[in-house]
């Protein structure tokens, strides 16, 4: 077994690179756009405007409560209905931001929340619009609560992307599926595959947990 | 200066406030004293709209504000608002704190902005604290930081709810000796307070509240020496 174990790494390094590379992107992806989707959705739930608030109550129950695996079949699927050609990644990845933006979104809008409402007020008093007192005021105080939980989300992500090798896409649980075809071996490769998720994810939630520590001190 | 007409204002099922008219003029100084839950807080609150009333209507130096197009966010510039818990941006530094909206909003430029704030610093002895960060201040500094962040606006009108309520005892003398400078000045004010020496001292009329309406108002002499109506005289009889 330990044989088997070195043989896999040694022939494969590449392909567990680049399974890193691919997991990694997919994770960055799914954060980095579904923050920018999740504030806007995170924003149309906090508002007074009762059509805005229940489309993406709905948007957010809908993603949260049925599973990942489920919707990156549906994306994956979907396009081609439509006639528009994406490639396997690019469907996964749009499931991914689709996921994890009602996930972000939720991170926000209790971020924001978490700040005092006399901030706002006392924002609104000095005659800033409900934009300005967002930006200038409660928003840099909800960073606070709002970054570890990205993070953290990220670290999530990471996990989570093991999913999308169901289609392929070259991430780390594909790189097993590539040299599971190729050697017939299963456990050697998972333990090699399980190690580096373990890897990735231990260190990651340790930065977190150092970044909440400084930003509690402030 | 602000006129309000028949303001009314409702929680749910709960009347606050009960069709409320009256007027502070300019240069006079107005204390709203009253039980805990007589609404003083909520028409305060009326007046930049920080609460909307459910009926009734504001008028700023003779402009309805709450007619419908009006952008609210002009008034609120001419009227600063002092709150019980101070509510200074803890994300700012002191200075930042007293700058942010005038530069915001093109009031005046950055190096204006800066001279201005530390004549204002200077004005509440806080100068050597434009550097820090609130949370460093103590209660008492907090509200003085919070009184001339309001001041750097310009404001021809000074809204303070219970500015001295949650501070302790000995940071009471402090802010109301700064309320007491400003009133020097000739600023027109509404002060909701529970300090009845302090709303003797300083007002030049008192409205008593009960129960959602102005139960009686006229000069502190008036009010404290020959109350009339009897929901005062109790009250007066418990806090004095």
């Amino acid at each position: 077994m330990l044989e088997n174990i070195k043989m896999v790494v040694s022939n494969y390094s590449s392909l567990f690179g680049q399974g890193i590379l691919y997991t990694l992107l997919l994770a960055v992806i799914a954060v980095t756009c579904g923050t920018i989707f999740g504030t806007f959705v995170a924003l149309m739930k906090m508002s007074k405007n009762k059509v805005l608030s229940t489309i993406a109550t709905a948007y957010i129950e809908l993603f949260r409560n049925t599973p990942l695996l489920l919707q990156l079949y549906i994306f994956y699927f979907i396009f081609p209905e439509f006639g528009i050609n994406l490639s396997p990644f690019a469907a996964v990845s749009v499931g991914l931001v689709m996921n994890t933006t009602a996930y972000i979104s939720e991170i926000i809008r209790s971020g924001i929340q978490s700040v005092d409402k006399g901030q706002t007020e006392a924002a609104r008093s000095l005659g800033l619009n409900q934009a300005q007192a967002l930006m200038k005021v409660v928003l840099p105080q909800a960073m606070k609560n709002i970054l570890p939980a990205l993070a953290n989300e990220f670290v999530t992500d990471i996990k989570e992307t093991s999913l999308a090798s169901t289609f392929f896409v070259g991430d780390l649980m594909t790189t097993y599926r590539t040299i599971n075809g190729a050697t017939y071996l299963s456990l050697e490769p998972l333990f090699v595959v399980g190690v580096i998720y373990f890897a990735l994810s231990f260190t990651l939630s340790k930065l977190v947990a150092v970044l909440e520590r400084r930003m509690g001190k402030e | 200066m602000i006129r309000f007409e028949h303001i009314s204002k409702n929680f749910g099922h709960l009347e606050v406030l009960k069709d409320i008219t009256q007027h502070v003029n300019e240069n006079e100084i107005v204390s709203l004293i009253g039980p805990s839950g007589s609404g003083k807080s909520t028409l305060l609150r009326c007046m930049n709209l920080l609460e909307v009333p459910t009926s009734g209507h504001i008028y700023l130096n003779g402009e309805d504000i709450t007619a419908k197009g009006v952008n609210i966010n002009l008034h609120r510039q001419k009227m600063g608002m002092v709150f019980q818990h101070f509510n200074v941006f803890p994300n700012m530094s002191v200075e930042e704190n007293i700058t942010m909206a005038p530069i915001l909003l093109n009031k005046m430029g950055k190096e204006e902005a800066h001279i201005k704030a530390m004549n204002l610093l200077d004005r509440v002895g806080l100068r050597d604290k434009a550097d820090v960060k609130p949370t460093k201040l103590s209660g008492g500094q907090k509200q003085r930081l919070a009184i001339v962040r309001a001041l750097a606006m310009e404001p021809e009108v000074m809204l303070f709810d219970e500015p001295t309520s949650a501070l302790d005892p000995e940071m009471v003398g402090e802010v109301l000796s700064v309320i007491r400078g400003l009133a020097k000045t000739g600023m027109t004010m509404m002060i909701v307070t529970h300090e009845m020496g302090f709303a003797r001292e300083i007002s030049d009329r008192v409205f008593f509240m009960n129960d959602g309406i102005i139960a009686e108002e006229g000069t502190p002499d008036k009010i404290f020496e020959a109350p009339e109506n009897a929901r005062l005289k109790d009250f007066l009889g418990k806090v004095l």
